[in-house]
C-alpha cells in the first residue's frame, strides 16, 4: 500500500521551534510550509510534484490574474452604459454586453475581484472567531467547554440565509466588508469545532505537559506548542471557508443581499434573472459568472486535496 | 439515551429562545422605525403625522416599554398569533406560511433526503475502485463547485427553454385552479422536477467525496483488516465500512440543515416556485415586517424539528446512545 515514506508530518513531537506564529501564517494565507521551518524543503519536494496541488494553484493563479488586470484592460467601467445593447461576444464586447448595455467582460473581472475579496474576509473573520473559541474551549474544557459548544451548537441552527434577509431587509446600504464579516459571523463554528476536537486531543500529550511545568503562559503553549501540530489542518479548513464563503456570497447577491453600488458574479446573475435573459436565451450574460466561480472554487477543492497529501504522507500513494 | 436527549433538547430550547429573540431583536437594533419608514411613503403635514404615528404605535403594540414588547412578542409566538400581514391587509401571517409551507416541504424533503441517500451510494461506492473513482470524484468536485443560482438558471435554461421539457417557473399551470384532478396534479409534477432536480444535484458532490473520503478511512482501519483477515469477503467489509462512515454523515446532514432549508429561498426565487422562500421575499419587497418576523420563527422552528428527527435516526442506527439508555457507560 503506501510507500514508506521518512516521516509522518502529523505525530505530534513537531519541534515548537516556529519562525512565524502559525496562527497568524494560517489566518492570512501564507505558504504552510512557512510554518514549519524544517519541514519546508519536504513540503516544497513532495508540493511540486503534486498534479492536484499544481494544477489547482496554477488554475487559481490564472483566475487571480485575470481579476487583478481584467479591470485594468477592460475598456469600459462595470456599470458604464456602453449604448449597445445585448450584443453577442465580438471584438468591441469580449463577452457581449447586457440589456443594459453594460459590458459583461468588465463585469465579470470586477466580480472576479469581489468574490476573492469576499472569500478572504469570511474565510479570515470565521478563522479568527473559530479558533479563539475552539482554542478556549477545548484547553479549558468544563463548564466554558460546555457553554461554548452549546453556542456554537445554537449558531450553526440558526439559518444564516434567513437571517441575513431579515437583517438586510432594514439596511438601505451594505458594504463588501459587511457581507464577509456576516459570512464569517455565521460559519466559524465549523471552524470551532474542528480545533477544540483537535486541543481536546492534544493537550494532554507529554510535549504540553512539559511546555506547562515549565510555566508558560496558556496563550503561548497554544500559539507555540498546539497550533503547530494542527497548523496544516487548519490551513485546509480555511482554504476550504475561503471557497464556501464565495459561494454563499454568490447567492446572497442572487438575492440582491449583497454589497450595493458594486458589481458581483451574483449579481450579474440576479440582474440576469430579473431581465428574463434565460427566456430570450441570452446565454453570454448568465453563463460566464458561473462558470468563473465554479473553477475558482473547483481549483480550490482540488488543490485542497493536493495539500492534504503533502501534509499527510498515508495518503501520498493514490 | 436520556442524557442525550435532554442536552438536544436543551439545545434546541435555547436555540429556539436565541431565535426568536434575534427575531424580535432586529426590527429593535436598526435605523429608523417601521412605523417610520411606512408613513414616509405619505405625504403627511405634521400633526396628522403624529396622529397617524401614534394610532399605528398603539395597533402594532409599539408603545408599552420594550421588555413588554418583548413578552408580548412571545406570547404571540407560543400562541402562534404572529399578527397580520400588512401587504396583505386582512390575513392572518399564520395563513399565509400554512399556504406556503407544502410546497417547501415537498420540494426540499425529497430532494435532501435523495440527495444525501444517491450521494451516499455513489461515493462508497466509488472508494478505492479506480474507474468509478476517476468518473465519481472530478465530477464530485465540479457539482461541490457550482454556485447553487447557477445551476437555477442553467438547468431551466436547458431544459426548459433549449429543449422545452418542463416548464421553468410557478408551482402549476396558470390555466389552472387548485383542485384534485389529475391535470392539475400532473402539473404539479411537471412544475416541481425542475426545483427538485437542481436542489437534489448541487448538494449531490458533496455527500459522495465525503463516504468515498470516509469509506477509504474506514476500508484501512483496524477493523477491517482484522476481518479479511478473518477470511470475510470484501462485500462484508464494504458492507460495514458503509455502515461506520454513516455517522459522521449524518451528524454532517443535521449540520447542513439550516443552510439547506435557508438556501431554499433561491431556489423559490429562481423558479418562482410559491413556498416559504417566495414568500420571505416578498415580505421584503412590499416591507411587510410582521410577515418576515412570522416565517422566520416558522423556519427556524423547521431546522429544530428537522434536527430532533436526525437525533432519532441516530439513536435507530448508533448503538452507542441506546446503551446509554440501558444504564450501561454513556
Amino acid at each position: 500500500m503506501s510507500e514508506s515514506v521518512s516521516e509522518a508530518p502529523q505525530t505530534p513531537q513537531l519541534p515548537s521551534a516556529v519562525a512565524a506564529s502559525p496562527v497568524a501564517a494560517a489566518a492570512v494565507g501564507t505558504a504552510p510550509g512557512v510554518t514549519i521551518g524544517r519541514r519546508r524543503g519536504d513540503f516544497l519536494y513532495y508540493g511540486l510534484r503534486n498534479k492536484k496541488l499544481v494544477f489547482g494553484l496554477g488554475l487559481e493563479l490564472v483566475l487571480a490574474v485575470f481579476a487583478i488586470v481584467g479591470p485594468m484592460i477592460a475598456k469600459f467601467a462595470p456599470e458604464a452604459l456602453t449604448g449597445a445593447q445585448l450584443q453577442h461576444p465580438n471584438g468591441t464586447y469580449w463577452l457581449g454586453t447586457n440589456a443594459l448595455g453594460q459590458d459583461i467582460f468588465s463585469q465579470l473581472a470586477n466580480g472576479l475581484r469581489e468574490s476573492y475579496l469576499v472569500g478572504l474576509l469570511g474565510a479570515v473573520s470565521a478563522a479568527v472567531v473559530g479558533m479563539a473559541l475552539g482554542f478556549t474551549a477545548g484547553w479549558r474544557g468544563g463548564i466554558l467547554d460546555e457553554i461554548l459548544q452549546m453556542i456554537t451548537n445554537i449558531i450553526v441552527m440558526i439559518p444564516a440565509l434567513v437571517l441575513l434577509v431579515v437583517i438586510g431587509s432594514y439596511l438601505n446600504s451594505r458594504s463588501v466588508l459587511f457581507e464577509g464579516v456576516f459570512i464569517g459571523l455565521t460559519t466559524w463554528p465549523w471552524v470551532a469545532r474542528a480545533v477544540r476536537a483537535q486541543t481536546f486531543s492534544l493537550r494532554s500529550r507529554e510535549f504540553v505537559e512539559l511546555a506547562r511545568l515549565s510555566g508558560k503562559r496558556p496563550v503561548s503553549i497554544i500559539i507555540r506548542d498546539i497550533a503547530p501540530n494542527m497548523a496544516s489542518y487548519l490551513f485546509l479548513v480555511v482554504i476550504l471557508l475561503f471557497g464556501s464563503s464565495m459561494l454563499l456570497a454568490a447567492s446572497y447577491d442572487f438575492l440582491g443581499l449583497g454589497p450595493t453600488g458594486t458589481v458581483s458574479l451574483g449579481y450579474m446573475m440576479n440582474a440576469a434573472q430579473n431581465e428574463a435573459a434565460l427566456l430570450y436565451r441570452e446565454w453570454w450574460w448568465f453563463i460566464p459568472p458561473g462558470v468563473v466561480l465554479t473553477l475558482m472554487v473547483a481549483a480550490l477543492l482540488v488543490a485542497n486535496v493536493g495539500l492534504d497529501e503533502v501534509f499527510n504522507p498515508k495518503l501520498r500513494e493514490q | 439515551m436520556r442524557r442525550y436527549l435532554v442536552r438536544k433538547l436543551i439545545t434546541y430550547v435555547l436555540a429556539f429562545f436565541v431565535g426568536v429573540t434575534i427575531d424580535w431583536g432586529i426590527p429593535h437594533l436598526m435605523p429608523g422605525d417601521p412605523i417610520q419608514g411606512l408613513l414616509s411613503k405619505f405625504d403627511l403635514d405634521s400633526a396628522s403625522y403624529a396622529a397617524l404615528y401614534k394610532s399605528f404605535a398603539q395597533s402594532f403594540g409599539l408603545n408599552v416599554p420594550l421588555w413588554q414588547q418583548y413578552l408580548d412578542f412571545w406570547k404571540g409566538v407560543l400562541t402562534g398569533n404572529m399578527g397580520i400581514s400588512i401587504s396583505d391587509a386582512p390575513a392572518k401571517v399564520t395563513t399565509l406560511v400554512f399556504g406556503a409551507m407544502p410546497y417547501t416541504l415537498a420540494l426540499l424533503v425529497p430532494a435532501v433526503v435523495l440527495s444525501y441517500i444517491v450521494g451516499n451510494r455513489l461515493g462508497a461506492a466509488a472508494a478505492r475502485r479506480r474507474l468509478l473513482d476517476d468518473t465519481v470524484l472530478p465530477v464530485g468536485y465540479i457539482l461541490q463547485s457550482i454556485p447553487y443560482p447557477w445551476l437555477a438558471l442553467v438547468v431551466p435554461y436547458l431544459l426548459g427553454v433549449v429543449w422545452k421539457v418542463f416548464p421553468t417557473s410557478g408551482a402549476y399551470s396558470e390555466t389552472l385552479l387548485p383542485s384534485w384532478s389529475w391535470t392539475f396534479i400532473a402539473s404539479l409534477l411537471d412544475h416541481w422536477f425542475l426545483p427538485f432536480l437542481t436542489v437534489f444535484i448541487v448538494s449531490l458532490g458533496g455527500w459522495a467525496i465525503g463516504m468515498r473520503n470516509l469509506v477509504i478511512y474506514e476500508l484501512e482501519n483496524d477493523s477491517s483488516r482484522y476481518m479479511r483477515a478473518l477470511g470475510a469477503s470484501e462485500r462484508v467489509v464494504r458492507r460495514y465500512a458503509y455502515r461506520n462512515a454513516s455517522l459522521p454523515q449524518l451528524s454532517g446532514l443535521a449540520l447542513q440543515l439550516g443552510v439547506v432549508i435557508g438556501g431554499n429561498i433561491v431556489t423559490e426565487i429562481a423558479f418562482d416556485y410559491p413556498g416559504l422562500g417566495h414568500l420571505i421575499y416578498g415580505a421584503i419587497e412590499s416591507q411587510d415586517y410582521f410577515l418576515l418576523q412570522g416565517i422566520f420563527i416558522f423556519i427556524v422552528l423547521g431546522v429544530l424539528i428537522a434536527n430532533f428527527i436526525i437525533d432519532l435516526v441516530f439513536i435507530a442506527v448508533d448503538p452507542r446512545t441506546r446503551l446509554s439508555m440501558q444504564g450501561a457507560a454513556a
